[in-house]
């Protein structure tokens, strides 16, 4: 049957500049290049090319762009020529389309379209040079209100397991066997050493991990794979994955191909079978059963571990997150549509969620609303860009933000979308170890410590020009926010009055 | 007839700077209002005739046990409406207008009145509340509903005397020199927007707590969304509204002392608790996990009276000046050393008060007796919220 693909991309190789050293043709997982040494040039398959930028960053030359496949579509904005290929794939597959990372729509980021405040005259800026400038943020439940004595200076309140952060930023979830165990070394070593945490999605806990199980959060998922006594009591603290923002109803599935040895000892399942994870956990049909799974997860722990749950920013968001609250959950996540993830269905992740912002104000204002807000702690997630979203997350309510995406970038990422192929020239979405040993853990680590610690900074500078001097004082504080360019209806749900008001 | 009116407080939100002082004898002896009127005359400058006023503790003491409502009108309607609920909730001993000086050059006052009432004993065991609450829920009522009526100050053996001026000529306005009390605070107002309303001028009250503030809190907004989750409605969107509402939820809600209340909305740095022996850090750091949006950031220095005292206190980084005094067993509080110095020239122990470390002043009698008492807080129960007890849904059912 003949396919009616065309390529997406198109390799551009300045001739005049090209050496034909082959540097592109080893680094390419792909096979898209090819050094032809009879013709004397070096060829392309472009249709094979997935835009990673991996053989544009080696090359000596800088002989090399990417650029759009220039094939126009017909004009119509309704049948573009992504819709026409789509078709043409599931006609020539029978399949569901598989795509990776977040929602790539062109919806509304709302992140830009809220501005942040600074001081003048009545209220001083405050330098972070001279001043502290407190990032500090502890995660875990809280009483409404404390019983000491103030004499003695002691606590008679049992305080709620707490994991301490000292930037308000964490790695979200990826999971050995999504990503290589070189990638999530060095999130470890680096959530290790700006004193955060690591999260290892539900692929189990590698034995090599061990040295960062402190700074380690351990997922327990729908198909519950390498979940064990060990497991839940070796990190910091549990997650409960109910849902992900770029695949909020389904489950996943990693292929039997990238379960080897390592994966499937750290999994505990079979080497070359595939790992599903189902829709929903198969204990899980209701919110009391969520509670009784917390609350196993706490017997397990004997109490020493704050427990979170991970959902989906889906239409009814606060309703849930308020249950989850209820149920018994320390911390919740909520991840939005423009959520990363390794693989997920197309359609699923381009049409179903919302964004993180919305359902953060919503959540946040939910859960005020009832008067439980100071008792749980919110983490958002789905989509964190620069430390001026972090501010804006904070500002908005959340406690503290997961980061997945960008950290990926630091390691090399270059957001081609094609992580499901596990063919990932920068060695993160793989598990070939030709392409894992091209990522350096200990120089990944720099790297991601690197782009945390500017962040922070900038963060600091920017709470100091609100003349604010401690991270709990951004929290919630939707005044240091000003919409610009929304609706009534948009500034309502996000609690902001537009600029200039 | 209809006149264009500015925004007033609650309309908007409205940063100010200002003066504020105080004076207090720790003997519990009563003076005129004459030292404060002079103190905060002298910071002139610091105000700009847009708001001023006074609270003055122990000058009804003939009616020491009941509440004295002081409450201002814009209308005659207004009164008649407030006596009318006044009459219902509560039983009133006396009531009468507060005299006023009309040479004075204060133009457009309100019509305002004292009343000393209690609680109707039946309306208040059958309101399920303590009186505190049942009195607070009263006056935010009036404040909140009642159009043109507003309540300046409900605590007992005290009131508040404020307006639209200058600090010196609301004070003459009021003729405070008539009062013996034994601790006065004072405010004068620099608002960067005009409020014109007498009721945004401030002391700001509380049932017994009064607050004057001088600064820009920077963490207003989280602060505001704290208290609001429990029961707290900030209508006026004052820096000084919220940090009363803070206090009182602190103090008088979760039974902390006032030091400890003020301690935890300006708690220590993490790296000064790191440094701290490892009892007291867990201690340090309790008190912040669970009080996080309790923390008052921006340049700020207020006084609250009470029954029992002063307290004064200044922001972490200390902001904005605060300076103290004493004398045998006097005690000043000023913005400024020189108010300090206008009416006690050889005042003893000037200082300037530390960021971040409350500075509490209390009736020699009060201080026996909080030796006395147990060093253990006992918080109150957390009450049902109306959305739970409520019979109608407040939002109708999602999908």
């Amino acid at each position: 049957m003949l396919d009616y693909l065309i390529p997406r991309y198109k390799v551009l190789r300045d001739a005049d500049l090209c050496t034909r050293c082959g540097v592109c043709e080893r680094t390419c997982s792909n096979d898209v290049h090819r050094v032809d040494e009879q013709a004397g040039r070096v060829t392309a398959d472009h249709m094979k090319c997935v835009n990673c930028q991996r053989c544009v960053t080696m090359c000596p030359t800088h002989a090399l762009a990417i650029g759009k496949w220039p094939q126009v579509g017909n004009g119509s904005s309704n049948w573009t020529l992504e819709c026409l290929q789509d078709i043409a794939k599931q006609a020539q597959t029978g399949g569901v389309l598989l795509a990776s990372m977040g929602n790539p729509q062109p919806h509304p980021i709302y992140w830009d379209h809220l501005l942040l405040n600074a001081s003048q005259v009545t209220n001083p800026s405050i330098d972070p040079l001279r001043e502290p400038m407190e990032t500090r943020v502890f995660l875990g439940a809280r009483p409404e209100a404390l019983k000491v004595n103030e004499r003695d200076h002691t606590v008679m309140t049992k305080l709620p397991p707490q994991i301490k952060l000292d930037v308000p930023v964490m790695f979200s979830a990826m999971s050995f066997g999504s990503i290589s165990l070189n990638a999530q070394t060095a999130l470890a070593m680096a959530a290790q050493e700006l004193g955060t945490f690591f999260n290892t999605g539900e692929g189990g806990f590698h034995h090599s991990l061990k040295p960062y199980a402190d700074n380690a959060i351990v997922q327990v998922a729908s198909g519950r794979f390498g979940v064990s006594p060990e497991y839940l009591n070796t990190a910091a603290a549990i997650e409960i994955k109910i849902g992900q923002g770029a695949k909020p109803g389904i489950g996943g599935h990693l292929p039997g191909e990238k379960i080897d040895a390592e994966v499937s000892r750290t999994r505990m399942i079979p080497q070359g079978t595939d790992a599903i994870s189902p829709a929903p956990h198969h204990d899980i049909y209701s919110i009391e059963d969520l509670r009784q799974l917390i609350f196993s997860l706490k017997e397990a722990t004997r109490y020493t571990k704050p427990v979170a749950v991970k959902i989906a920013a889906v239409h009814n968001v606060a309703a849930i997150a308020s249950g989850s609250a209820r149920a018994g959950a320390d911390i919740i996540v909520v991840d939005g549509f423009r959520g990363g993830t390794g693989a997920a269905p197309k359609r699923i992740r381009d049409n179903v969620g919302i964004p993180i912002e919305l359902a953060l104000a919503s959540v946040d204002e939910r859960l005020r609303e009832e008067g439980i807000r100071s008792t749980v702690s919110l983490v958002a997630a789905g989509s964190i860009r620069s430390s001026a979203d972090i501010v804006r997350a904070i500002a908005l309510g959340a406690d503290a933000v997961y980061v997945a995406s960008a950290a990926l970038i630091a390691l090399g990422c270059h957001q081609c979308q094609d992580c499901s192929s596990g063919k990932c020239n920068w060695g993160i979405a793989t598990q070939r170890p030709e392409l894992v040993k091209r990522l350096n853990p200990e120089v990944g680590a720099q790297r991601v410590v690197n782009l945390i610690r500017a962040w922070n900074h900038e963060i600091q500078e920017m709470m100091g020009g609100m003349g604010i001097n401690a991270i709990e004082s951004l929290r919630g504080n939707r005044l240091m926010l000003r919409g610009i360019g929304l609706t009534d209806r948009e500034l309502t749900i996000l609690g902001v009055k537009h600029a200039g008001e | 007839m209809t006149h264009i009116r500015a925004p007033r407080e609650g309309d908007v939100r409205i940063p100010s700077g200002c003066a504020i002082a105080g004076i207090m004898d720790r003997s519990g002896e009563r003076h005129s209002g004459g030292d404060i009127l002079k103190s905060i005359a002298l910071m002139h400058d610091r105000s700009n005739g847009l708001g001023g006023g006074f609270a003055a503790y122990g000058i009804y003491p003939d009616y020491a046990e009941l509440r004295a409502f002081h409450i201002m009108y814009e209308s005659p309607e207004a009164r008649r409406e407030t006596e009318a609920y006044l009459d219902v909730h509560f039983i009133s001993e006396k009531q009468e207008r507060i005299p006023t000086d009309s040479s004075s050059r204060i133009r457009n006052a309100p019509d305002i009145w004292r009343y000393f009432v209690a609680p109707h004993p039946v309306r208040l065991s059958m309101s399920g509340m303590d009186e505190p609450e049942y009195t607070m829920q009263h006056v935010f009522h009036i404040n909140g509903c009642i159009d043109g009526a507003f309540v300046a100050s409900s605590g007992k053996n005290m009131g508040v005397f404020k307006g639209v001026g200058y600090p010196e000529d609301i004070g003459e306005f009021y003729r405070i020199e008539d009062y013996k009390a034994w601790a006065w605070t004072a405010h004068g107002r620099f608002p960067t927007n005009t409020p014109g309303w007498w009721g945004g001028a401030h002391p700001f009250t509380l049932l017994d707590w009064s607050v004057v503030h001088n600064g820009e809190i920077s963490s207003y907004d989280a602060n505001r969304r704290y208290v609001e989750q429990y029961g707290y409605d900030c209508e006026l969107q004052t820096d000084t509204e919220v940090i009363t509402y803070l206090f009182d939820l602190l103090a008088r809600r979760h039974g902390f002392s006032p030091e400890m209340a003020a301690h935890i909305m300006t708690a220590p740095a993490w790296d000064e608790i790191d440094r701290m022996e490892p009892s007291r850090r867990a201690f340090e750091t309790a008190l912040r996990i669970t009080y996080p949006s309790a923390l008052v950031n921006g340049p700020f220095s207020v006084i609250i009276g009470s029954n029992e005292g002063l307290l004064a206190l200044n922001d972490r980084l200390k902001l904005r000046a605060l300076m103290t005094a004493e004398k045998g067993s006097m005690v000043y509080l000023a913005s400024e050393q020189a108010a300090i110095e206008a009416v006690c020239p050889d005042a003893e122990n000037v200082r300037s008060l530390d960021g971040g470390v409350p500075f509490l002043v209390l009736l020699d009698s009060v201080a026996e007796r909080k030796r006395q008492e147990n060093p253990e807080n006992s918080p109150e129960q957390p009450r049902p919220r109306a959305l739970e007890v409520g019979l109608q849904p407040s939002v109708r059912k999602e999908a």
